[in-house]
């Protein structure tokens, strides 16, 4: 009986006209654009130098600028206001203002102060941007200083362990796997089973010998199973497209993806017994996805959050995921060092699933 | 499945979603092998009476029992004897007719050919589209799937909840034919339905009314217990016609049945009462009114038992 409930839900998902594409498809699409799109790193900064000195010491600072990486161009402007207006237009993001005695500062005093302002309508580039030109002003000072008084200076090597070229495609993807999971293990089988309520064939089931738990693992055997592939579709495509490998083992790969497979079927489930429509049922889908993901550290780190949405990330069973999953890919963690979030993985496993079961006959 | 066992027993059957009364104290039993009919309007409770039998809603008070196992403790039992089929369509429109009744035979644990006899006349008709989607049959054909997946496991009581509601009138009869049919063949039906004319198909009806059991009985019995004498009137202006027979003393109910209206004599009046009336409207302006002595039928029992 339980193979004809499996071998129905089969059926059901391969001869749906979209489903099948999408399942296919959107990991695909995902793995291809998600890492390059949701890229940190900030580049073609645009800076406008109001250069007041006009010496040849403040020519040299900006066309070290221009020499940075980060950097695509300098425009040289007449005054703070022109600048000003260039950041206003768009037309660039930073503004460097050397006063008109930098170079006679520097000669007499050994001291000089530039001004940078950065446009922070986009916060986050404003300030690396800010902090990128700092960076080429003190590397500036240091060798102006140098050369003319040869002070030792500290110098300050940064070496960035596990992932060395801070290549935020390696920080990507182990995320987009968590994401990945969570829509196809969890929110597509909800959605099937709210639409057999809305359908009505849930009621033609519920008067047959079917078991609930029968009907319910029935439904969540197909997405899993598809789950699986995805994440073999997810490892192979890392390979090839970024030459990301889990430095960890495969098996803890698979085993701890599991694990969360069950939490996010649990959650949808949940979800299904408490909606009787597929629209109520998506908007609430998207409201939890949406909060899990920004509270998860995918985007942003954590660490750097205000105390309430640390404490709302504590109870984000995808932040614990995508720690694991960033953990496996890049520090090579065994089952050991993970013990922390994979308990606490387990304890939503248990409590969502066991909330689901209770509620589920509640609501029938 | 013991034969001493009535099919379907309810007993002091009430059910209530928070304020709204859905049920309210039914109680009655079926025979074996009868076709009994649930008859009342839309929100008359039919449906509510349905999902407890067959065990998909759990009553608030009282009990109900199918084939003498409860509804409420041993629901897997009755899940396997029972047969459904729910007034909304609700098999899976992206399978075919043949996977369908394949699926459904499936679940119940029986191979669709043991019990192929008790279908064949219906499914005979599906047999030109066994691998057309089940979403792409016409009304008329997703009605007699629903039927063969209900039956297709032998159930001993078939539950029919409004089976004809928007359903063709001679697509009405063929259906009420096939019911004949299975009955014939053992199996106790109950059926719910609006149309007072299908309550003549059933052995025996109960009629209900806002979630109130009027009465259970034959549909002969039902119309050789009512009391009153019943009169037919037609004429031209008939809005006001009504009006006036609700104004005349003798009438004890009147109300628009078809083309004429149909109103019940107060025992009380033992005279001519087709003369009094005749003269009563007369009086009032309606020389073209025609008053002639009726039979009663189902409906107007219906509308007796409903108005006491």
């Amino acid at each position: 009986m339980f193979k004809y409930l499996v071998e129905k839900e089969f059926k059901q998902i391969i001869r749906n006209k979209f489903l099948p594409k999408l399942i296919i498809g959107y990991p695909i699409v995902m793995m291809i654009l998600m890492p390059h799109a949701a890229n940190l790193d900030i580049k073609n900064i645009r800076v406008s130098v109001v250069d007041g000195a006009n010496s040849s010491l403040s020519r040299e600072l900006y066309r070290k600028v221009e020499a940075s990486d980060y950097f695509s161009s300098v425009y040289v402007v007449q005054s703070y206001e022109e600048a000003l207006q260039s950041v206003e237009r768009s037309k660039s993001d930073i503004i460097l203002e050397i006063p008109a005695s930098f170079e006679n500062d520097i000669v007499n005093t050994g001291k000089a102060s530039v001004y940078i302002a950065s446009n922070s309508v986009d916060g986050l580039r404003g300030s690396v941007a800010a902090s990128y030109l700092a960076t080429v002003v003190s590397e500036y000072s240091r060798q102006v200083t140098q050369v003319s008084q040869a002070l030792p200076v500290v110098e300050i090597i940064s070496r960035s362990r596990f992932n060395p070229s801070m290549d935020y495609k390696v920080f990507m993807v182990p995320a987009l796997i968590a994401m990945l999971i969570t829509i196809i293990g969890g929110f597509l089988p909800a959605l099937n089973i709210v639409s057999e309520k809305e359908a009505g064939t849930i009621e033609q089931m519920n008067v047959t010998p079917v078991g609930k738990f029968q009907f319910i693992a029935a439904k969540l055997i197909p997405y899993w199973i598809i789950g699986f592939i995805i994440l073999t579709i997810t490892l192979i495509l890392s390979k090839l497209l970024y030459g990301i490998v889990p430095v960890g083992s495969l098996l803890v790969f698979y085993l701890l993806s599991s694990l969360f497979l069950l939490v996010v079927s649990g959650f949808g489930l949940l979800i299904s017994n408490y909606s009787s429509t597929m629209q109520q049922a998506m908007f609430v889908m998207f409201f939890f996805l949406l909060i899990m993901i920004l509270m998860s550290g995918l985007f942003t780190p954590i660490a750097s959050m205000p105390l309430w949405a640390k404490a709302i990330s504590a109870i984000n069973p995808m932040s614990y995921f995508i720690e694991i999953m960033r953990m496996v890919f890049l520090k090579g963690g065994n089952l050991y060092y993970l013990a922390k979030p994979v308990i606490i993985l387990c304890g939503f496993a248990v409590l969502f699933n066991t909330w689901a079961v209770v509620s589920y006959h509640k609501t029938t | 499945m013991s034969a001493d066992k009535k099919p379907v027993v309810a007993e002091n059957l009430s059910k209530s979603f928070g304020q709204v009364t859905a049920l309210q104290n039914i109680s009655f039993e079926t025979e074996r092998g009868e076709m009994f009919g649930v008859i009342g309007p839309d929100g008359a409770g039919k449906t509510t009476l349905f999902r407890i039998l067959t065990t998909l809603l759990v009553q608030s008070s009282g009990d109900a029992f199918v084939d003498g196992y409860d509804v409420k403790g041993d629901f897997r039992k009755i899940r396997e004897i029972i047969g459904y089929m729910p007034g909304k369509f609700s098999l899976y429109g992206d399978l075919s007719v043949e996977e369908n009744l394949n699926f459904f035979a499936s679940i119940f644990k029986v191979d669709p050919k043991e019990n192929y006899h008790l279908i064949k006349d219906i499914f005979h008709q599906l047999e030109p589209f066994r691998n057309r989607k089940a979403a792409a049959l016409s009304g008329g054909m997703k009605q007699k799937l629903a039927l063969s997946c209900a039956l297709i496991h032998k159930p001993s009581v078939l539950f029919l909840d409004e089976p004809t509601t928007g359903v063709d009138p001679v697509s009405r009869r063929e259906f009420w034919q096939m019911l004949d049919r299975l009955k014939s063949m053992g199996i106790t039906i109950i059926v719910s339905t609006a149309y007072m004319d299908e309550a003549l198909l059933c052995d025996r009806i109960a009629l209900m009314k806002n979630g109130i059991l009027l009465g259970v009985d034959s549909p002969a019995g039902m119309v050789a217990s009512y009391k009153e004498r019943l009169l037919a009137i037609k004429g031209g202006d008939m809005h006001s016609i009504l009006k006036a027979l609700h104004d005349i003393d003798i009438v004890k109910s009147a109300y628009s049945f078809g083309h004429e209206h149909h109103a019940a004599i107060s025992p009380d009046f033992t005279g001519d009462a087709v003369e009094k009336i005749m003269l009563e409207l007369t009086s009032r302006g309606f020389n073209d009114a025609l008053v002639k002595n009726i039979n009663p039928s189902v409906e107007d029992c219906y509308m007796e038992l409903s108005a006491n």
